[in-house]
């Protein structure tokens, strides 16, 4: 894929980092890893060990992968120009990513997507985009 | 017990500079410092207070800038909300004054991402490395723009807000802005100049943004007993509010900001409602942050900020609302990236009857000075403060 994400911006995460990891290792693997809290059940994102909304204690699991744009601006002063959204998971929460793979001006609000995984520069860890469905 | 009146603004001076090359932030800062205490009539000695946020140079929240200006302070604060900090600042220093623990409370902004080249809004900046945040976002390019871009286009979507009416909000801060010899912009602009100009990130053209500027500010505030002993106009501080919103776990609505919650406070405070103010500084990163919390602060209902901003609404003299009346950080200046103390220097000459006559309100004696801080589009604080002329 031609689309290479930014580089996190500070060296050794997310392999320093255990708390994310998982996250990153499952893009990795093609998949996408969401938090589930064993308390009060909800998912959240960005993932966190203990939950935002009740601060149990969370387990990992694989999302759909499906989800609805919730909203989205064209960066078109950047060369080139890119997409950034939120996206909101079939699971629930929504998520700040990149759309690849489309003609960016074609992009609607409410539209079905399904989340892709694109490397980051450098060697980095893969990363979830969204793509039409 | 309420805070209401507990402190006024004695002192507030705007940096003329709106680029400064060959001046350090710490000398800004001091410029700022001095041209207030000279407004209010007051020294640096009389000084036992000093608030300033992250634009303070140094890295140890005020530590630098009191030894810079060697003040001898019993007070300090440095909250650093981004753009709001300045508002949230005349809150803290209200409760410092009140609780006794200062007399002469110092708030100074300044920078220059001008001279430094910064391209604030269409770069992403990455932040402390420590920021659980910034894996999940800085990869995606969120620059300021394009985070005020997807909540104009989500507004766009839920209520119909057109571009054409968010053009109106800069027009408005054109229409005030030929009046500033400061001002960056001083071109009246029409809403077809706004809409043709160039696409920077959807929905947002080149002229729904701010200007990138050197500058600062400063204020001063005082006890009552004081500031009667002055000889400027009285303007008391009678509301404040402060609120961050977040992405709550995922759970996203960009629809709103965070004067839906820093704004009750205020007003209930105040003891008053958004139909008495008679003039309003709103924090104006871009056209779309102004609609937005015109809405959530309660001038119109929510959705209906577009109808609300049409047709010159906001100018003064024309309008039922005027705000920004020295063009705003849409027009004149936005120091540091930073809009909020300029919002209260603007409001405070309003109600002492200093604007430019030609944007001066009639009977100017209740005002609001609404700051936001961070970006709408992930985390930002909003602040309120309304000010009566006594």
């Amino acid at each position: 894929m031609a689309y290479v994400a930014r580089k996190i911006p500070f060296v050794g995460t997310p392999d320093t980092n255990p708390e994310t990891r998982p996250f990153f290792d499952g893009a990795d693997a093609g998949k996408l890893m969401i938090r589930r809290c064993t308390s009060c059940k909800k998912v959240h994102h960005y993932p966190r060990e203990l939950c935002p909304f009740c601060f149990g204690d969370c387990t990992w699991e694989q999302a759909s992968g499906k989800a609805k744009i919730y909203t989205l601006s064209v960066m078109e002063r950047a060369s080139p120009p890119y997409a950034i959204g939120y996206v909101t998971l079939a699971e629930g929460p929504s998520v700040l990513t990149n759309f690849v793979d489309c003609d960016f001006k074609a992009l609607k609000i409410g539209q079905d997507v399904k989340v892709v995984f694109v490397k980051t520069e450098d060697g980095g860890p893969s990363l979830p985009f969204f793509a039409p469905a | 017990m309420s805070l209401r009146g507990a402190a006024y603004i004695a002192g507030a001076w705007e940096h003329p500079t709106r680029k400064a090359p060959d001046k350090s932030i710490a000398l800004l800062h001091a410029e700022c410092a001095k041209g207030a205490l000279a407004d209010a009539g007051l020294t640096k000695d009389d000084v036992d207070g000093y608030f300033c946020a992250g634009d303070a140079p140094g890295g140890l929240g005020p530590l630098s800038m009191v030894d810079y200006m060697n003040l001898k302070c019993r007070h300090v604060d440095s909250t650093d909300v981004g753009g709001s900090s300045y508002q949230v600042a005349v809150g803290h220093a209200m409760e410092a004054i009140a609780a006794g623990h200062c007399n002469v409370a110092l708030i100074t902004l300044s920078g220059r991402p001008r001279s430094e080249g910064q391209a604030t809004g269409t770069a992403p900046r990455p932040g402390n490395p420590a920021a659980p945040e910034m894996q999940f976002e800085y990869p995606y390019g969120p620059a300021t723009a394009n985070l005020y871009g997807m909540c104009a286009a989500r507004h766009m979507y839920e209520y119909g807000t057109t571009s054409e009416q968010l053009a109106w909000i800069k027009v408005a801060a054109s229409h005030h802005a030929q009046h500033n010899p400061h001002a960056m912009l001083r071109d009246v602009v029409t809403v077809e100049d706004v809409v043709n100009s160039p696409m920077v990130s959807t929905p947002l053209h080149r002229l729904d943004c701010c200007v990138i500027s050197d500058g600062g500010g400063a204020l001063i505030l005082t006890k009552p007993e004081i500031a009667k002993s002055l000889k400027r106009p009285l303007v008391k501080v009678i509301g404040v509010g402060e609120s961050p919103k977040h992405q709550a776990g995922g759970e996203i609505d960009l629809t709103y900001t965070a004067a839906r919650w820093s704004g009750p406070p205020a007003w209930e405070m105040a003891g008053i409602k958004p139909s008495d103010i008679k003039y309003a500084s709103i924090y104006d990163s871009f056209t779309i942050t102004v609609l937005m919390q015109l809405e959530d602060l309660g001038f119109c209902k929510k959705g209906e900020g577009g109808k609300f901003v049409a047709d010159g609404n906001l100018i003064s003299g024309v309008g039922k609302l005027p705000f920004n009346t020295d063009g705003g950080g849409l027009c004149s200046n936005h120091p540091a990236n930073r809009g909020g103390i300029t919002k209260i220097i603007e409001a405070v000459r309003q109600l002492r009857g200093e604007a430019h006559p030609k944007v001066q309100v009639p009977n100017c004696d209740l005002a609001i000075a609404h700051g936001t801080g961070g970006a709408l589009g992930t985390r930002h604080c909003g602040s309120t403060v309304i000010l009566e002329r006594e």
